[in-house]
């Protein structure tokens, strides 16, 4: 049989290896991004579809529940860079210099929030966050002589358990991302720039930043991802997809609330693309501001 | 070796006051961390109602616990049932996605990394545009997918969207990567097939990327919420995560259960998580270090 040997030759072989991949791609990569790009151009009924060309673009100009949206999205991934990014790089530096002792144990201390699903972490933090003076952030708040606080019946203190429950779950994780990193750095050049006579924050600043880059642009870029499109914790924070005043609405959660809840595809869709779009330009500008593009040219 | 030489001049006074001060750093930084998961426990001994009433807070006395919840959880009794069969659901999917997603990832993987021709950067560059785009974007056109598929409350449709991952491709290519070509040679003279050198000779040797990725895809599949929240409709194919979602109400009926349950549902990842400390941190790192 000619086929069959085809099948065993050593050219056909790798085409058939990577057959689940481009299945996997067609089916559940290309076939819904094509199909929701369709359905934002769509007003979609029960059983017909209407093709009614930018109106849903045009209409989420106009929807300010959307720049609600938008606005807590961008708050929150901010947030997530600046408490997410520094803090764990400093702690990792710290973790990698000799002075720490019990390493292993810290690490794995650390590490726990990443084992939890966002249901238990989101429900122990909703608890945590709860508006009765007995709830634990009351307790420290009015410890410390700040009184208490409604703490989701706010916009600005709801961001502020958000980023809390963000912070615990991934402070460790990005530390240990920048462990990896640190591993990377061989230790010579430490020695060369303390012969020179550099202190610790020049070490620092002018060994360990620049040669940690990359970890740092790789942690930076699932941030961005994850901050724009995140949607579960604030589900959790709220009990559901609600919160007063929209002050937990996301992209995705506002999404989640017109595609699945209200059934309305057309509108959701085009939701989810001005998120990709913004998550593109983002990234493709933050990737080319950091060079990434001119060193893969080299 | 820089360790050995501060050893024998000994550490000076300095040195040593700073080597507390930064250890003592990193125990703070672990109570605070452990501090919601501690403070969940204690209320787990309590009953559900005084979580409603007052919210979740350290409560050290001792005299007020019992493992009612506990008793309750394990009674055998409506809730409880329901209870074990989220549990028993969530690792029927947990085992389904892993074997799945390994296999699938594994043949994929060796696919981009043990040969050389035309197409082969190409799709790998695929492999990495997919990471480009955001799921969440794609669970609209992928919900109305599955129910034109007629997979909705399928394992299949929960598992199927995600089972050629690329993170754990690229982890695969990565370390596949490295190994010596020259096996697919000695295996190709001793008259085994493309298929044969894959799984019989190839595979065994790749066993330490299947324990990270394993590790890694439990986790991942153990806790995931949103997609499989979609997919599943019926009650009784609800996983862990979802199922007590559905507790968490503004009423709190059920928070015996909902805290007792959260607890009792950490155990199996934790288990895991000491046993194979260093299988989580390797899967985990694996793309950070060569991005």
């Amino acid at each position: 049989m000619k086929i069959k040997k085809f099948f065993y030759s050593q050219k056909a072989a790798p085409y058939v290896f990577v057959i689940p991949f481009i299945l996997s791609f067609l089916f559940f990569w290309v076939y819904p991004l094509c199909s929701t790009i369709v359905m934002s151009f769509q007003d979609i009924g029960p059983a017909t579809s209407e093709w009614i060309g930018f109106k849903n673009y045009s209409k989420l100009l106009r929807d300010p529940t959307f720049r609600t949206a938008i606005a807590n999205s961008f708050e929150y991934m901010l947030g997530t860079l600046i408490l997410l990014i520094p803090f764990p790089m400093l702690f990792a530096v710290l973790m990698d210099s000799r002075l720490v002792k019990a390493k292993g144990f810290w690490k794995a201390c650390l590490y726990l929030p990443a084992l939890t699903s966002v249901v238990i972490s989101g429900t122990l933090f909703r608890l945590m966050f709860s508006e009765y003076p007995t709830g634990q952030m009351n307790v420290i708040t009015s410890a410390l002589g700040l009184g208490t606080f409604k703490w989701l019946k706010m916009k600005s203190t709801g961001l502020g358990a958000l980023l809390v429950t963000a912070c615990w779950r991934w402070t460790g994780v990005n530390m240990l991302y920048f462990l990896s990193g640190l591993k990377g750095i061989d230790t010579a050049l430490y020695e060369s720039a303390e012969i020179d006579g550099a202190n610790s924050w020049q070490k620092f600043r002018y060994v360990t930043i620049p040669l940690i880059k990359p970890t740092t642009i790789y942690v930076l870029t699932i941030s961005v991802y994850a901050g724009l499109a995140m949607f579960m914790e604030s589900f959790m924070l709220w009990a559901g997809p609600a919160s007063p005043n929209n002050i937990g609405l996301t992209i995705v959660g506002y999404l989640y609330n017109r595609g699945i809840q209200k059934n309305d595809l057309g509108y959701g869709s085009a939701i989810g693309l001005v998120l990709l779009v913004i998550a593109l330009i983002i990234n493709i500008v933050q990737l080319v501001a950091n060079g990434t593009f001119k060193k893969e040219e080299r | 070796m820089a360790d050995s030489i501060g050893k024998k001049m000994g550490m000076s006074a300095k040195n040593r006051l700073l080597s507390v001060i930064a250890t003592a750093w990193f125990a703070i930084l672990a109570i605070i961390i452990i501090f919601p998961v501690f403070a969940g426990l204690l209320a787990s001994f309590r009953p559900g109602t005084e979580l409603i009433r007052k919210g979740l807070s350290i409560d050290l006395d001792v005299s007020t616990m019992t493992l009612n919840n506990y008793i309750y959880l394990f009674s055998g009794n409506a809730d409880s049932q329901k209870y074990f069969m989220w549990f028993r659901n969530s690792l029927f999917l947990t085992a389904v996605s892993v074997v799945g997603t390994l296999i699938v990832c594994y043949i994929v993987a060796y696919g981009l990394s043990m040969y050389e021709y035309p197409l082969k950067n190409f799709l790998f560059f695929l492999v990495i545009a997919t990471m480009m785009v955001p799921f969440e974007i794609l669970i609209l056109p992928l919900y109305k997918e599955m129910i034109t598929l007629k997979l909705i409350d399928t394992t299949a449709g929960v598992v199927l969207p995600g089972v050629c991952g690329a993170s754990t491709v690229f982890f695969f290519r990565q370390y596949m990567i490295g190994l010596p070509k020259e096996l697919l040679d000695a295996g190709r003279i001793d008259g085994a097939t493309e298929y044969g050198i894959c799984f019989k000779i190839m595979l065994p040797i790749t066993k330490p990327a299947f324990a990270a990725m394993s590790i890694l895809c439990a986790m991942g599949a153990w806790n995931n919420v949103l997609w499989p929240m979609l997919v599943y409709r019926n009650a009784s194919k609800f996983t862990l995560p979802i199922g007590l979602n559905t507790l968490l109400t503004p009423y709190g009926n059920n928070y015996d259960v909902l805290i007792a349950g959260s607890m009792f549902g950490i155990l199996p990842v934790f288990i895991v998580f000491l046993c194979f400390q260093r299988y989580f941190i390797e899967g985990m790192t694996a793309g950070a270090v060569k991005g």
